[in-house]
């Protein structure tokens, strides 16, 4: 009779003055005493069950003491304290604080993780472990555990594990330094016992323990490496420094910026070794006629001293350069062959360009495709507030003005959405719909008319190249179209931001993506038109020159002056106007304009990827000028720039920029160089495949002479017939892959399904817990209010006889 | 950098080398104690037999660190402490006060930075950070930690009366945080009620009014800048 009180009274009164970690011996006496509670009403229920029932349609008459009706869901902040109380001890609440809960949560967990696994080490667990272990299921009682015997059984389960698996695991538990390293011991102390008992047995375990030493030696060898690698990893501080004062989305632009670094790397190593290197080593008889000399007017143009040098492809012979065979990518059947069959420049010159070309394009599938499944999640949409909310601060800002921007963007923010918010809840009348599609549609007209506009420019300036043709005395006129191509390249973006203010959108985001969209619609037409020029016109017109070097040389040229304008940008868009707007009107810093500045990063990575047949050092170019603008963004950064005032999703953003590098850049680069490698005729002067009708046929004459080689490689020619010169594989594979990617998008469609099911079942269970809880209290108030009405009776009783 | 990293190494063995194999029972007492069971870890650790091995705390085991990186923060807390103090084995074993820690640049400019080493901390009075407290709090943050554990924490930083759940009133606080503590730069009333009942409603759900630990993990899966913005560099 005497147990609803104590129970009552065992809760703290205000879980705050509880001390900042309760014990968990608390906890579990509350959940004992709950237990217990819910076993006796079960009883009492049974016993007095009809009175129950017929209160229970209505709700209660007697509002117990002022706080026991039952709640609705919509209204939760009304519960009891006393429910609230006993929530507060529900397990579910506990992981966030208690040792004992945590222990017993990763309980579960290892125990699920060893069934999965099941490796035959599990049969050396001693026998002891095993019926104690079915007894206690945690996961049905888990009130019924003292934390100690949790912590037995933890380790127990982690020395089912092996060594690897048992660290990682520890690694990844919420708990302090010492715990984890007292629990490593333990299981690590009754493996070795075990490991010794089992060494009596046999020869076995001592090949296992030398595989085991062999392993261990490997991967802290690995580790070691790794962790060389990583006190290599350069920028390091100069990054921090970034991503301290400007937050992430800023650091995302040179993380960028990292990245293609990497990916030219890639690209320039096989080039370098297997043409650049090569070539060098053989170089061809010079030609006739007397070299230039060196004007310094080359580093703009390309042209003049540096035409016949390695820099381009007219340089490149296409005979086979007497070298016996390096294992290189121009088959491996070539050592085998008589007298050490030479090299066929052609043949490398072909092969090494697209595999390298190949595995860019792996990398950057690759790492899209990780990007995308980082930063998008299923039904990932909703929640923008908790988002907000919890995500938000960055952590990596150190410096105290940084973090009171940082204070400011999140209000502003919070504000921006907190106003949405509303906004949504009171559509917009018709008529300012009307002129907000009214204004889009103009301004994108305006956009893509200038579009338009500079694509046109471009096409009459280069035919009027075409019909004025430059002498070789007057190289700076080569320079002409290039220029015109980057004074709009550099002019229009501004004129697209002024565009822009003009149109309210709803979100940043948005606003951003225009503005991306807007921007890489200039920049490709424009290089479509090039190219058209380049392949369609200037190879007809260029007959008895290298068009190769011609198109190699205007691809330099490009990247060239689009460096210099970046700088200049720099330097007029960010240098004078922050003196500008610092001096003379009195307004802060500018901001520093990811997007535009990301752009500029994937134009220069395509016009690398254009010229990389034509020009094979163009990546080595390109790597030079990525460090240039490393430093030179970073400086221009930090003096004149501030954190931009919109909050800026930066992983969907980075996902975005590889997705815009892979899509339009890379494969619009990769459909232009298929087409030149297998339809434009080669020149007939210069170059690896001056006597070929294609490029491509190089080839095609090395596979035709495997076939006459012998048998013995015959599976190269029938690889050939059948996989590509017939197309039906090409289809069939596509056909896969669009299978497959339709599963998948149905895959996850259900999963979403599943989700929102099991959410709504969440919701359901929350409810019937607090009706559960509230059910009970009434129950009490009622036991309690007849336990106070016996006394009272007794007591009169009493007072009666004593009367 | 690397130098002042190779030395430091050199001098953590020339230390084991002089002083040999010591208890690790020390090392492991102090949490013990401080979760109100004294003396049971201790109990049961044993000194490593067989012969001497430089990671004898298992720190690059049990943490996402790697080993440059411990190196680097074992010179950072020595940092921090008096001259006479920084000795490795001392090092290890001394509690630095919360004010020190706090003073450290990485944390200054952090609203949470007091929080962070509270939930960090594991001396009785939360108030004062051991070596290897510091070294979780540097793990956790790391870049190679798993989102599960620095989701953890992080709900542990935010839940302010350290109830095991996100209350009004913790997310009041978490949203004061983040907006600056000033009167002028708080929401009004209305708009944090607003926006903590919006919070509520996307993320509470199983309807009970608070956030517990499963409800704020799901949320943050949903963030994958959560993993990004969750670091700190040392």
């Amino acid at each position: 009779m005497a147990q609803p009180l104590t129970f009552v009274l065992s809760v703290p009164e205000t879980p705050e003055d509880h001390g900042p970690e309760p014990s968990p011996y608390d906890e579990s006496e509350v959940h004992d005493s709950f237990y217990q509670l819910i076993q006796e009403q079960s009883q009492w229920v049974a016993e007095e069950g009809l009175e129950l029932q017929q209160r229970e349609p209505g709700p209660p008459e007697t509002p117990g003491s002022g706080h026991q009706t039952l709640l609705g869901p919509e209204d939760p902040l009304v519960h009891s304290t006393a429910t609230l109380r006993i929530l507060a001890s529900m397990p579910s609440r506990t992981i966030g604080r208690s040792r004992g809960a945590i222990i017993s949560q990763y309980y579960n967990r290892t125990v699920r993780l060893r069934r999965r696994v099941s490796r035959p080490e599990l049969r050396g667990v001693g026998r002891s472990a095993r019926p104690s272990l079915r007894l206690y299921d945690l996961e049905l009682d888990p009130v019924a555990l003292e934390e100690e015997e949790k912590r037995f059984l933890l380790v127990k389960e982690l020395q089912g594990l092996p060594v690897a698996q048992r660290d990682h695991v520890l690694r990844g538990m919420p708990l302090g330094l010492a715990e984890k390293r007292s629990l490593r011991e333990e299981s690590r102390t009754l493996t070795r016992k075990r490991r010794g008992r089992r060494g009596r047995r046999g020869l076995l375990p001592c090949c296992g323990r030398l595989r085991d030493a062999c392993v261990l030696a490997l991967h802290s060898l690995g580790l070691g490496l790794l962790s060389g690698l990583h006190a290599l990893m350069p920028w390091r501080y100069a990054l921090k420094r970034i991503g301290g004062q400007f937050g992430s989305s800023v650091l995302s632009y040179f993380l960028f910026l990292k990245t293609l670094l990497a990916f030219n790397a890639l690209l320039l190593l096989p080039l370098l070794a297997f043409l650049v290197g090569v070539q060098a080593a053989f170089p061809p008889p010079a030609s006739p006629g007397a070299v230039p000399a060196f004007t310094g007017l080359e580093l703009l143009t390309g042209a003049g001293r540096f035409t016949h040098t390695v820099m381009y492809y007219g340089y490149y012979s296409n005979t086979t350069l007497n070298q016996p065979c390096v294992p290189p990518l121009d088959g491996g059947q070539c050592s085998r062959e008589a007298d050490g069959l030479p090299y066929n420049m052609p043949l490398a010159y072909l092969f090494t360009v697209g595999v390298a070309f190949f595995i860019t394009c792996i990398t950057l599938v690759y790492s899209m495709s990780h990007s995308f499944g980082e930063s998008y999640r299923v039904g990932s949409t909703a929640g923008v507030h908790a988002v907000t909310v919890f995500c938000s601060w960055d952590h990596k800002v150190t410096q105290k003005r940084a973090s009171r921007v940082q204070h400011d963007n999140i209000r502003t923010h919070l504000k921006e959405l907190l106003a949405e918010w509303q906004l949504r809840q009171v559509p917009r009348s018709l008529c300012g719909r009307l002129r907000q599609v009214a204004v889009l549609g103009l301004v994108w007209l305006l956009c893509l008319g200038t579009a338009l506009g500079c694509t046109v420019a471009v096409y009459a300036f280069s035919e009027l190249m075409i019909k004025s043709p430059v002498s070789t005395e007057q190289e700076g006129a080569l320079l002409a179209l290039p220029t015109v191509v980057c004074v709009l390249n550099l002019g229009a973006p501004y004129l697209y931001r002024c565009l822009a203010a003009l149109e309210r959108h709803d979100s940043p985001v948005l606003e951003v993506y225009v503005a991306i969209c807007r921007n890489l619609i200039l920049k490709m037409v424009i290089l479509g038109i090039l190219c058209y020029h380049w392949l369609g016109r200037r190879v007809g017109v260029l007959k008895e020159q290298c068009w190769e070097n011609f198109v190699g040389q205007e691809l330099y040229r490009l990247m060239v002056l689009d460096f210099i304008f970046v700088l200049l940008d720099t330097l007029f868009g960010e240098l004078v106007w922050r003196l500008i707007s610092e001096k003379k009107l009195k307004r802060e810093k500018p901001e520093f304009d990811i997007a535009g500045n990301v752009l500029e990063l994937i134009y220069g990575q395509t016009l690398t990827w254009l010229g990389v047949l034509f020009s094979p050092l163009l990546p080595a170019i390109q790597i030079i000028k990525l460090l240039c603008l490393f430093y030179i963004k970073k400086t221009s950064l930090m003096a004149n720039c501030q954190a931009p005032r919109r909050p800026w999703l930066a992983s969907h953003m980075s996902t975005v920029f590889v997705s815009l590098l892979c899509f339009p850049s890379f494969l619009g680069a990769a459909v232009f160089l298929c087409y030149a490698v297998w339809q434009v005729r080669p020149s007939s002067t210069c170059g690896p495949f001056r006597t070929l009708d294609t490029m491509y046929e190089a080839g095609k004459v090395w596979v035709r002479r495997l076939e006459q080689a012998g048998p013995s490689v015959s599976w190269v020619p029938w690889i050939h017939r059948y996989l590509v010169e017939n197309t039906f594989p090409v289809y069939l594979v596509s056909a896969l892959l669009l299978a497959v990617i339709y599963l998948n998008i149905q895959v996850v469609k259900g999963q979403r399904r599943v989700m929102y099911l099991l959410k709504e079942q969440i919701s359901n269970e929350g409810e019937d817990k607090i009706f559960l809880i509230n059910k009970l209290h009434s129950v009490y108030e009622r036991k309690e209010r007849r336990a106070g009405r016996t006394q009272e009776a007794e007591q009169l009783a009493g007072d009666l006889d004593t009367w | 950098m690397g130098g002042s990293g190779s030395r430091l190494s050199k001098e953590l063995l020339a230390e084991y080398q002089v002083r040999g194999t010591p208890v690790p029972g020390e090392f492991a007492r102090g949490p013990a104690l401080a979760s109100g069971v004294p003396g049971r870890a201790a109990g049961r650790v044993r000194p490593p037999g067989g012969p001497l091995n430089p990671s004898r705390f298992a720190f690059q085991e049990l943490t996402f660190l790697t080993k440059q990186e411990i190196l680097l923060a074992h010179k950072r807390f020595c940092e921090l402490l008096p001259q006479e103090h920084r000795s490795v084995e001392e090092s290890l074993q001394i509690r630095v006060s919360l004010e020190q820690i706090l003073s450290l640049p990485e944390l200054k400019a952090n609203p949470f930075k007091e929080r962070i080493c509270r939930v960090f901390s594991t001396s009785p009075a939360r108030d004062s950070l051991s070596f290897e407290d510091f070294l979780d709090l540097l793990s956790v943050f790391s870049d190679t930690a798993t989102p599960d554990i620095k989701s953890h924490y992080a709900f542990r930083i935010f839940d302010f009366d350290d109830d095991g759940t996100l209350n009004r009133e913790d997310l009041s606080q978490l949203v004061n945080c983040l907006t600056g503590q000033g009167e002028d730069t708080r929401l009004s009333a209305s708009e944090m009620k607003q926006l903590i009942d919006n919070i509520l409603e996307e993320s509470d759900i199983d309807r009970d009014g608070t956030i517990n630990l499963s409800e704020f993990q799901h949320v943050i899966s949903r963030s994958p800048d959560f993993a990004s913005s969750f670091k700190i560099v040392l």
